[in-house]
């Protein structure tokens, strides 16, 4: 028995190239990088990728202050994906709504700041530490935030997947819906990962964060100068509806989502594992029913770094094979490592390809690492898909060897 | 140290602390939670401001003390006395 048919019916976004999808497909597609000079906190001024949206639009600002900024990302976007899909909170069941969203990590934004300022200016005092800490960094918080701002009463949680999250959220997005836990689910992804030095901190010890001098070319994906992360913050969120419930109201179909799959390294805290990722996606497309060769276009999750990279292509290049009529492309060479967003803001970027019959490119790709080599490959400029697209794969990979691939198909009905 | 000083005091903190407050026409004999929106984590934010940023500490047992500006001002004259003569 085939499982219940899932579709996007609305999406809500903030990045470092827009705050809506119109605006960040044209800076996709005009090559524009949304990276910057960014300030982080004992580190100097890093490449960063910062996602400026008004704060003030969906929150009051008593609620700016006790929340995080996690949280104010989910409720922007949340509810410009509302709005997206023409749903009107009045008209529906609160109690019915869920909430499942992607984290790389939470809580240590909020809880370094906290440190820090015990230390500089309190003696290591605890009776100056905030009571707002604990509501702050528990997991569910930017999930959370979004329920209490929106008035939903149904499930809200995240799903801790490192940087495979963004995908994670709207997988388990689709099986709640498949379950009947939920009408409508509101997943995705956020992060607000610039914001605590120890993110940077980490990469750099890990001799994997980006350095540039033009913060615009510091993530590149596939070049051989590639040496690391550019962390970036951002969010979006989807609305997922089953097709029946969507058909019924009349809803705009964004896309249908035909099949995924998570499965685990098993290997490495750090290392990726060609072989799993290539698993993965090889599971994926079983799951969606759907041979290599249906596939117009891949996102990859390439993050700029030099092993990373390599892996991946490793993994795409064995289920793709010599086929360059796969285009494949990667949006953090725009904005960064939107971390657990990314899997979810990089779908999106991708998804007007099904009107437009383009795909956006890998940009910063000056000279290809011959171990990178696609066949399908944009590089620098977009590209028509001949016979349009039709079905997108998305990557997403993440630590401790996570791995997930999402697969959407235009909606024909 | 005076009275009308301290009130000014707590309505700044209010003010940092809820600021989507209109603040000019706080009634000081009037209980702060009838005529602003404040809940018990906005006291506890009060309380912790007055720590850090005038070395006042106020018990929680006492913290009923701080229900009108009035009661603020009578609490905390002693404490800001106390504290500016340490």
């Amino acid at each position: 028995m085939h499982p219940q048919r899932v579709v996007i019916t609305g999406v809500g976004l903030t990045c470092p190239l827009g705050n809506d999808l119109p605006t960040f497909r044209n800076a996709l597609l005009a090559g524009k990088s949304g990276v910057v000079k960014f300030p982080v906190r004992n580190m100097g001024e890093q490449a960063a990728g910062v996602s400026e949206f008004e704060k003030t639009k969906y929150q009051n600002r008593k609620e700016i202050r006790v929340g995080t900024r996690a949280g104010g990302i989910g409720i922007f976007c949340a509810h410009e994906a509302l709005e997206n899909a023409g749903l009107d909170l009045k008209d529906i069941d609160p109690s019915r709504i869920g909430v499942y969203l992607g984290i790389t990590e939470h809580g240590n934004v909020e809880t370094e700041t906290e440190v820090c300022q015990l230390v500089d200016h309190y003696d290591e005092d605890v009776k100056y530490w905030t009571h707002h800490h604990n509501p702050r960094t528990v997991a569910n918080n930017p999930a959370g935030e979004i329920t209490v701002n929106l008035g939903l009463t149904g499930p809200h949680y995240t799903i801790g997947a490192a940087c495979a999250a963004g995908n994670a959220g709207i997988i388990q997005g689709v099986q709640m819906l498949r379950l009947g836990e939920c009408d409508q689910a509101l997943a995705g992804g956020v992060s607000e990962s610039i914001r605590a030095f120890g993110i940077f901190a980490g990469f750099k010890s890990q001799g994997a964060l980006a350095a540039h001098d033009d913060p615009t070319q510091a993530s590149r994906p596939f070049d051989t100068d590639r040496n690391g992360i550019v962390v970036s913050e951002g969010g979006c969120i989807y609305v997922l509806e089953r097709l029946e419930d969507a058909l019924l109201r009349n809803a705009t179909i964004i896309a249908e989502i035909l099949g995924y799959r998570i499965n685990s390294d098993g290997t490495d805290y750090v290392l990726p594992n060609p072989e799993r990722q290539e698993e993965c996606i090889r599971q994926a497309l079983t799951n969606a029913e759907l041979d290599p060769s249906e596939v117009d276009l891949v996102s990859t999750h390439a993050t700029s770094t030099p092993q990373g990279d390599e892996q991946e292509c490793k993994a795409v290049r064995n289920v793709f094979g010599e086929d360059s009529s796969t285009l494949i492309n990667n949006t953090k060479s725009f904005i960064g490592h939107s971390m657990g967003a990314a899997g979810a803001i990089e779908l999106a970027g991708n998804l007007p390809s099904f009107e437009d019959g383009v795909a956006h490119a890998t940009i910063n790709l000056d000279n290809l690492d011959p171990n990178c080599h696609l066949p399908g490959l944009v590089i620098n400029q977009p590209q028509e898909k001949k016979g349009g697209v039709n079905v997108i794969l998305n990557n997403s990979f993440g630590m401790l060897g996570i791995n997930s691939v999402l697969l959407l198909k235009k909606f024909k009905g | 140290m005076t009275k009308e000083k301290i009130k000014q005091i707590v309505l700044d903190i209010i003010a940092e602390i809820a600021p989507d407050e209109e603040l000019t026409d706080v009634k000081p004999e009037v209980r702060l939670r009838d005529q602003l929106d404040l809940d018990s984590m906005d006291f506890l934010d009060i309380v912790m401001e007055l720590r850090k940023q005038h070395g006042i500490d106020v018990p929680e047992a006492e913290y009923r003390e701080l229900e009108s500006l009035d009661s603020c001002a009578n609490y905390l004259l002693p404490k800001f006395e106390a504290a500016a003569a340490a």
